[in-house]
């Protein structure tokens, strides 16, 4: 039989198409051509080919140098994040009870920071730190630590650190226990009766069956963390000198505050790919690393 | 290995506190042989899961003993009890190959490596696993899969018993077959106790050499497929096993006769007390009444329908109101659909109250 050719299909595409194309294509788009060139205001702008580009990837030049930098505390930043938060989210959702009203109150906590808005979590942990009147910085300074994170480095990662892992624990802690509850009792009946030990029960059970959750856990956490800008902009401002400016906030300074289209246009580019290839490696990786090659059904 | 007592057992999910007939266990006495091979039979929620998961000790019982060779359990922990149990439902350890798998409950226990190997080695021959030791679990089929549960079930020696609740559930009917001989074989080969709940009769008769029927969460009889045969002890093991099951009608009963329908029958034994105020019933399988013609010393019934199972045909009877199935002997026809019934008085049993009254010789 003979397939009918009807085109007239397109046309229901064709408001999504348009829609798309004014909220991402375009604007994409406007960013490439931007990436290619220089402006100095008025409107006027200049050819640059490749420039920018060549400048991102060379430290000796003053852009480059700063994209690098600020790259590395991100990358910095992101690893010591999933460190933290998803050993911590999973130790929380293993304590976390399996029935009964406790659940509701627990899950109520810890949806709790991630209900409020970023710059909100920022401005807490701004008061919260600060020395002179801050809880956690009064408190710590009493007790004879020199925390001060306006003008510490350490101080300053700390605080931004700590509040991430406050602000985005609950996260990876929910999709966890999401994770554990959908496991059928019978896993650990058959465990109790194969006397494993609480350690071999999360090891042969409760994390193989978590996996897939994590696998989206690491991913959103790795997301947010390496595009993070609200909090420790509020916090730190990317101080003391540079040392919590992440790439974020680079390419907010480079954008807004010296009005250089064309090289924040050049990063922001760049730093789209970085986040769309490590996702796309880790997604990858992870997927593949459970799964063996199929096995030949039917040999006996 | 052990013997198993169960001493006053009973138990109830809504604590210790609730209705006696709200119990899903009420409660119960009885021994398992070691080395026996048991069925546990009854229909859905008849509180046999909820027995086999008290023995292992998933659950604990609001009431009564565990006894282990004599050894009290009942406070002991799963881990402690020396118990193995396969679920209905395959429960694999994804991340293990198929050999982890059955090694895995020897080496939570500290079984020298040697041994682990050999016993996994015996028990993936006689599952017919030996080729997919080196697979990962996770990628085989479901009976593949269930094989690998019952296989964690039988590696230990050194269990006291091992439970099967409802293992055959997810294979397909041929492989259940293959599964059950093979259950029954492993249990010869290995001289474990075995208890097997299942609500399907030809699984358990097929398997066991006592089979435990339960209803409405008692134990109602326990014995050898041929008495729960020839004489149930209660009036829901006559129709729960059998097929047709047994024909139980209301009757009055007076010494050596009983009056169905009003006509006279007779039995085999004296009845000369019976419970007073108790319902009594008749009760008879259909293989011990034949169809003949009418005749004026028969009890007579009207045929609906005549089912031929093959190996016998049964015709379905009414006598009064009181449905009935009996035997058509070969060769029979019947010109009308009017029939006279003609029993076995030695397998006519009387029922008090649903339980079986043994009478005098």
């Amino acid at each position: 039989m003979d397939k009918i050719v009807n085109q007239k299909a397109w046309f229901l595409v064709l408001p999504v198409f348009a829609v798309v194309a004014f909220s991402a294509i375009l604007p994409l788009m406007t960013v490439v051509n931007y990436s290619m060139q220089d402006t100095f205001g008025n409107n006027q702008f200049f050819w640059n080919g490749v420039g920018w580009f060549k400048e991102l990837l060379d430290p000796s030049t003053d852009l480059g140098g700063r994209f690098l930098a600020s790259l590395g505390r991100n990358l910095l930043f992101s690893a010591i994040i999933l460190a933290i938060e998803v050993p911590l989210g999973i130790v929380v959702a293993l304590s976390m009870p399996r029935e009964g009203w406790t659940v509701a109150v627990c899950l109520v906590i810890l949806a709790l920071p991630l209900l409020i808005p970023w710059n909100v979590v920022g401005t807490i942990w701004q008061i919260f730190g600060r020395p002179d009147i801050g809880l956690l910085g009064y408190t710590l300074n009493s007790l004879g630590f020199d925390y001060n994170y306006v003008s510490n480095e350490f101080d300053a990662w700390a605080t931004v650190i700590v509040m991430d892992v406050w602000h985005w624990t609950s996260l990876v802690a929910l999709l966890c226990y999401a994770g554990l509850k959908s496991i059928p009792d019978a896993y650990y009946q058959a465990a109790q009766i194969d006397g494993a030990s609480r350690w071999a029960v999360f090891k042969a059970i409760q994390l193989p069956k978590m996996n897939r959750v994590l696998l989206i856990a690491v991913l959103l956490r790795f997301m947010d963390s390496f595009m993070i800008y609200t909090e420790p902009f509020v916090v730190t401002g990317g101080g003391p000198g540079n040392s919590t400016t992440f790439v974020s906030i680079e390419l907010v300074k480079i954008a807004l505050g010296q009005f250089d289209l064309g090289k924040a246009a050049a990063l922001s580019l760049v730093y789209n790919l970085i986040i769309l290839i490590v996702c796309w490696v880790f997604y990858t990786v992870m997927t593949n690393a459970g799964a063996e090659r199929p096995a030949k059904q039917g040999g006996a | 290995m052990a013997r198993i007592d169960l001493v006053d057992l009973a138990h109830s999910y809504g604590g210790n506190d609730a209705a006696p007939e709200s119990f899903a266990l009420k409660p119960v006495t009885m021994t398992w042989r070691q080395g026996g091979a048991y069925a546990l039979l009854g229909p859905s929620g008849c509180g046999k899961t909820t027995l086999l998961n008290l023995i292992s000790g998933i659950v604990t019982p609001s009431r009564g003993k565990i006894l282990f060779d004599g050894a009290d359990i009942t406070p002991l922990s799963t881990q402690k009890r020396n118990i193995a149990q396969v679920f209905q439902f395959p429960v694999i350890y994804d991340t293990m190959t198929v050999g982890q798998n059955l090694a895995f409950p020897l080496q939570n226990r500290g079984v020298p490596k040697a041994e682990v190997e050999a016993r996994v080695r015996q028990i993936a021959d006689l599952l017919d696993l030996t080729f997919y030791l080196d697979r990962k679990a996770t990628r085989l089929t479901a009976d593949a899969k269930q094989k690998i549960s019952l296989g964690r079930g039988l590696v230990r020696s050194d269990v006291a018993a091992v439970l099967f609740d409802e293992p055959l559930t997810v294979i397909d009917p041929e492989l259940k077959w293959q599964l059950r001989s093979k259950l029954k074989a492993l249990h010869r080969e290995l001289d474990l106790t075995m208890i097997y709940v299942t609500h399907d009769q030809t699984e358990a008769l097929t398997f066991a050499d006592t089979v435990v029927v339960m209803h409405d969460g008692r134990v109602v009889q326990s014995g050898t497929p041929a008495e729960l045969f020839d004489k149930p002890a209660h009036t829901f093991v006559g129709y729960f096993i059998g097929s047709p099951g047994m024909n139980i009608v209301p009757a009055v009963v007076r010494g050596h006769e009983a009056q169905i329908d009003g006509h006279i029958i007779g039995l085999h034994r004296n009845y000369g007390v019976l419970p007073a105020g108790a319902k009594i019933e008749v009760g008879v399988r259909p293989e011990f009444v034949n169809i003949a013609a009418p005749a004026s010393g028969l009890l007579s019934a009207t045929i609906e329908r005549i089912d031929d199972l093959g190996r016998a045909r049964f015709a379905r009877v009414r006598i009064g109101d009181a449905k009935f199935a009996a035997r058509v002997p070969p060769g029979f026809s019947v010109p009308d659909n009017m029939v006279g019934l003609v029993f076995d008085p030695a397998h006519v049993h009387v029922y008090a109250d649903s339980r079986l009254v043994e009478g005098v010789a």
